[in-house]
């Protein structure tokens, strides 16, 4: 799973969950596969992504240093950020971990850098 | 100034003739292209259109699958006479311009008649009524700097030719569609694919119904083998999907090729993106249920690609609450796969245009197929909903009496979740009546319809009468359930 699809995935489904966003992330293997950068579509990405999860992304993949706290104003326009966001939400591949919902702690286990989504009958 | 307008020749691949129209409207948003006097007749398997340059031309032949060629016309008529009469004129009226082509130090003719064959000699001698052009270069059938065509039309009935055919024409191609590409992306030499993959020439369609351009967002919520992927990658976009079955994204479930009999360790939907050169396009796969909210609000997708299971080769299903009557035995460390029920084809259809009017930007298209039975087909069985257009809606016959239409929606107005008040208001509009049965319908020709439960006990039934039966014969039943355990522990390891 790569750190941009996190940034989209809650857990609402579960019954009785409101926001369950965002959540919980866990990494217990990762991958780095290299891709080529792509500034338009990061661009276009940035508006629908929550920069809080951007960060605590980066913090649990041991990045907060490339990624500031708070958006700043002109991303677009800092080449040097938009080469480290893409090298955080494009090219990090979570292949073993957990995501775990705020609300109720359930967890979703990521295998094979594939998140299990899927919740069991009595939960939706 | 007036811009030079020059007719044009598109020569089509006589297949899926109801879906180049849409194509082409579609490709004309993609690029915003202007175009002229488009031929009315949009069976036949060329059409006459005028282009303000060869630039628009080229274009649009950047992404037409159902495109063989684009030629530039010369001349069309009806007759042969006059259509001597039209070439020899138009050669002499565009002397200037023509003249470069005809200079080539090589070139080719290539005849091509529809609906009726010529033997190579018959063809030459087509060329030979020609010979008033002043072409000064040498043949060269492999290799030429230019290349004319000359087409016949003899009608599209194949019991009916006429005596005389009722187009001929006569041009210079200028440039390929992407048919090519069809065999590229073919299922038959691609690493990983199941049951339903869609092939590569219907999959490539869609990507240019939906208008995928480079650094598009796209999403198959249903992605299975990720066939649909595959092709919007290939039109540079970045694709996301997700499936309820956890063997299928994980690329564990049997395999349908038959010369194999357990999936190779590195099959998935990454390694097909790979194989075409676009795995820098793939974004994530994931397993989960479609029928419950899993995005945030904030995330819009360019374009949604689905193909959603028909309860035929694959089956509907979603997680839903059920009462158990037996006692949970589950314990927090076990591996659990939540049971699926049957997923109603008019819910699912109703839930994907939701989450079309709600997760795609304005202007963003959804693109589906609807299977249906061919005798209820109308236009009210299309499902409605009021914040998308329908733009599009071309049909491809299946087996027996059934058929499956590509519907292309567009987002035309913004959605505001708050408008709605209650869980069921109109902004889907669907009739349950036909898209309700079609598994039940489809599997009973004979007009009965079971349910599945009922159809599940009747083949049990079946099959306990066949046990017993064997047992008074005295021979001993092979254990099928140990026989299918077997199985599937070989595929893991």
């Amino acid at each position: 799973m790569k750190l941009s699809t996190y940034n989209f995935l809650t857990s609402m489904a579960i019954k009785g969950v409101k926001v369950g966003y965002p959540l919980k992330l866990t990494i217990n293997k990762k991958d780095v596969i290299e891709s080529e950068f792509n500034p338009v579509f990061i661009e276009r990405l940035l508006p629908k992504l929550d920069w809080s999860a951007v960060y605590s992304a980066a913090q649990v993949a041991e990045l907060a240093d490339d990624i500031p706290a708070a958006q700043p104003d002109n991303v677009a326009e800092d080449e040097q950020l938009l080469q480290r966001l893409h090298h955080l939400l494009f090219e990090i591949d979570v292949l073993e971990g957990q995501l775990e919902c705020p609300e109720t702690g359930r967890v979703f286990p990521i295998t094979d850098g594939i998140p299990n989504m899927l919740l069991n009958e009595d939960e939706v | 100034m007036t811009k030079l307008w020059k007719k044009y020749i598109l020569w089509f691949a006589q297949e899926h003739v109801d879906f180049r129209v849409a194509e082409f409207e579609s490709i004309v948003k993609l690029f915003g292209l202007q175009f002229r006097n488009l031929s009315e007749h949009r069976q036949k398997p060329f059409w006459l259109v005028e282009f303000p340059n060869d630039e628009t031309a080229h274009q649009y032949a950047s992404r037409s699958i159902a495109l063989r060629s684009i030629i530039e016309l010369y001349s069309h008529a009806h007759t042969f006479p006059e259509f001597h009469k039209q070439l020899q004129n138009h050669v002499h009226l565009h002397q200037g311009a023509l003249k470069e082509f005809f200079k080539a130090n090589s070139f080719k003719v290539t005849v091509e008649t529809y609906n009726k064959h010529f033997s190579q000699r018959e063809k030459v001698e087509k060329i030979e009524t020609m010979d008033y052009l002043p072409i000064e270069g040498a043949v060269n059938l492999k290799n030429p700097q230019v290349e004319w065509w000359y087409l016949e039309f003899w009608g599209l009935d194949p019991t009916a030719v006429p005596a005389e055919p009722e187009d001929i024409l006569f041009g210079r191609m200028l440039v390929h569609g992407q048919r090519h590409l069809i065999k590229q992306l073919s299922l038959k030499q691609r690493k990983f694919i199941g049951n339903t993959s869609m092939d590569a020439q219907l999959s490539l369609l869609m990507a240019n119904q939906a208008l995928v351009r480079d650094g598009d967002l796209v999403f198959d919520p249903f992605v299975g083998t990720g066939s649909l992927l595959v092709s919007a990658a290939k039109f540079g976009g970045y694709v996301l999907g997700a499936d309820i079955d956890f063997m299928m994204v994980h690329a564990r479930c049997r395999p349908s090729r038959i010369t194999q009999k357990v999936r190779d360790k590195d099959e998935s939907i990454r390694a097909n993106l790979q194989q075409y050169g676009c795995a820098n396009r793939y974004m994530d796969v994931l397993v989960a249920d479609f029928s419950n909210p899993l995005w945030h609000r904030r995330i819009t997708f360019d374009s949604i690609i689905t193909d959603p299971p028909y309860g035929i080769r694959e089956a509907t299903e979603k997680v839903e609450t059920k009462v158990n009557p037996k006692d949970n035995t589950r314990t927090a460390d076990m591996a659990h796969y939540p049971s699926t029920s049957h997923y109603a084809l008019h819910h699912l259809y109703a839930d994907l245009l939701e989450f079309g009017a709600t997760h795609l930007k304005l202007g963003g298209r959804l693109v589906c197929w609807l299977p249906f039975h061919r005798e209820d087909y109308n236009e009210t069985i299309i499902p409605q909903h009021t914040h998308l257009r329908l733009v599009a809606n071309s049909e491809q016959p299946l087996a027996g009496n059934t058929a499956r239409r590509l519907l292309t929606y567009e987002k035309h107005m913004e959605y505001i979740k708050e408008e709605k008040l209650n869980e069921n208001s109109n902004d889907t509009q669907l009739t349950t009546a036909v898209s309700q049965n079609f598994r039940e319908r489809y599997f009973n020709t004979n007009g009965e319809i079971e349910s599945r439960q009922e159809r599940r006990m009747r083949k049990a039934a079946l099959r306990e009468q066949g046990r017993l039966e064997m047992e008074m014969r005295g021979k001993l039943p092979s254990d099928g359930r140990a026989k299918k355990c077997d199985l599937n522990k070989a595929r893991f390891n």
